[in-house]
Parts: C-alpha cells; sequence; structure tokens
C-alpha cells in the first residue's frame, strides 16, 4: 500500500509540473489580453483560473499521498513550515515554500473583487517566484527528478514559461499597446 | 420600475477588452478600450443580457465593471 502512495506522489507531481507550466503561459497569455485561436479573451482567463485550481486539486493528492506514505517521512509541520524535513530538508522545502506562496496566490486571486486589484496584483507577482521554486522542488526532491525525461520536460517547461516572461516585457506584448503609444498629431 | 446598467470605471479600465466577447453589442475602439458611445459610464444592460453582463463583471481582470441598478427614468446625463 505504501508503494502506492510513493507512487502517487510522484506521479502528481510531474503532473503539476504540466498544470503550473499551463497555468503559467495562460497567465501570461491572459495578461496580454490576446485570444488564443478560437479561444476569445475570457476562455483564456478561464483555462488559466481552472488549470490553476486543478493544479491545487494535484497538490492536495501530492502533499497527501507523501504524508502517508512512511519513505517520505513527512510530518504535517513539513507541509507548513520550510526546511525543517527529517528527509532532504532543503529540497522537501523548496516544495514547503512554493505551497506557502501558492496558497496566498490562489487565495487573494479568489478574493480579487473583494480585496481590490493592487493586492491581488501585488500576491500575483509571486508566481514567477513559485513557479521556478516548483521546478527546482521536483528536480531536488522528485526520486525521478534527474531521470532524463523529467529533466527535459523541465527543460522545456522553463524555455516555454521564460520565453513568455520575455514576451511580456516586449514592445508587442499588449494587443493595442502599438497603437497607444503612436504620436497623436 | 428599476433597470440595470453596467458601469464602467474609466480610471480603472486598461483596455483588456475581455467584456468586448462576453457583451454582445460591444466593440473596441483602435486602442482597445470598449465604446460606449452615448452612454458615457452607464450602459443599459437589456433584461436578456443581464447573465451577460454579469459574466463580464466576474470576469474582467481589473475590476473596472460594476452592474448598477438605474432609476428606469430615461433621465440622460
Amino acid at each position: 500500500m505504501s508503494e502506492a502512495f510513493w507512487a502517487l506522489g510522484r506521479a502528481s507531481g510531474v503532473v503539476l509540473l504540466v498544470l503550473m507550466t499551463l497555468s503559467m503561459l495562460l497567465g501570461l497569455l491572459t495578461r496580454s489580453g490576446r485570444p488564443l485561436l478560437r479561444l476569445p479573451r475570457f476562455g483564456v482567463q478561464l483555462a488559466h483560473r481552472n488549470i490553476a485550481l486543478l493544479s491545487v486539486v494535484f497538490l492536495v493528492v501530492h502533499i497527501g499521498s507523501l504524508l502517508l506514505d512512511p519513505y517520505a517521512q513527512l510530518r504535517l509541520v513539513d507541509v507548513i513550515v520550510p526546511f525543517a524535513a527529517a528527509k532532504d530538508p532543503l529540497a522537501v522545502g523548496l516544495g514547503t515554500a512554493a505551497l506557502d506562496l501558492l496558497v496566498a496566490v490562489v487565495v487573494t486571486a479568489l478574493l480579487r473583487r473583494r480585496i481590490g486589484v493592487r493586492a491581488f496584483r501585488v500576491v500575483h507577482w509571486a508566481t514567477y517566484l513559485l513557479w521556478p521554486i516548483s521546478l527546482l522542488h521536483g528536480i531536488t526532491a522528485g526520486s525521478d527528478g534527474r531521470s532524463s525525461a523529467f529533466l527535459v520536460l523541465a527543460a522545456v517547461s522553463a524555455l516555454a514559461v521564460g520565453a513568455a516572461a520575455v514576451w511580456r516585457t516586449t514592445d508587442g506584448f499588449v494587443e493595442y499597446r502599438r497603437s497607444r503609444t503612436e504620436p497623436v498629431r | 420600475m428599476t433597470a440595470t446598467t453596467l458601469h464602467i470605471d474609466w480610471t480603472r479600465c486598461r483596455g483588456r477588452g475581455a467584456c468586448i466577447d462576453l457583451v454582445p453589442g460591444l466593440s473596441r475602439d483602435p486602442w482597445g478600450y470598449p465604446i460606449l458611445g452615448s452612454s458615457g459610464s452607464d450602459l443599459p444592460v437589456p433584461p436578456q443580457l443581464e447573465v451577460d453582463a454579469a459574466d463580464a463583471v466576474a470576469l474582467c481582470p481589473v475590476a473596472a465593471l460594476s452592474l448598477r441598478p438605474s432609476a428606469g427614468t430615461g433621465a440622460g446625463r
């Protein structure tokens, strides 16, 4: 039975990398205000939100299975307080730190209209910290983290998110930015 | 008698365009902002479009939209 928890913990970790990468890409696309092929702008935004919330579900599975797995030696306190785990404190702690950030990001996102856009935006910037920390956690803590298949997935994800983040800083990122900065005659 | 209007806070609107796809009849100006024409900041919402307007309020990425009840006196501003 403990083998099953261990397998579930590893598999959900890989799924989480894919979901969080998609969430980052769709979030950046949402910020640009552009539609995606036939998917309208609000559809991009809803896909971003729902994939992010789906990753919360997989995170519950990920943490729950590793709490129940005797090999991971994870205590309840290690889920909240980073870098105190008995086994691999640094690698596991990165995951805990990412979880703490993710809780803040998700809660402020769900309460966006209540707490105001400014607070939402400030906390949402933490995803640029959260995503790379999670990636590092996957590589260092995962028992398959240094396997070539996972490293290829990690590299492709990092390239995609990195490229999208660079795109954000370019002039043509927002749909109408060019027309807005044209000189007025 | 009251009707609903979709209020746009122009100080918040950044022209991201989510409402354009959600509210039938809304179009964008050359800078990406919604065109309300003579409605100014308060677009009258017919009953059959109230759900669409509520979706636009919920999904506006900069929370610039709100639904407001308006007295149906037809008095222009």
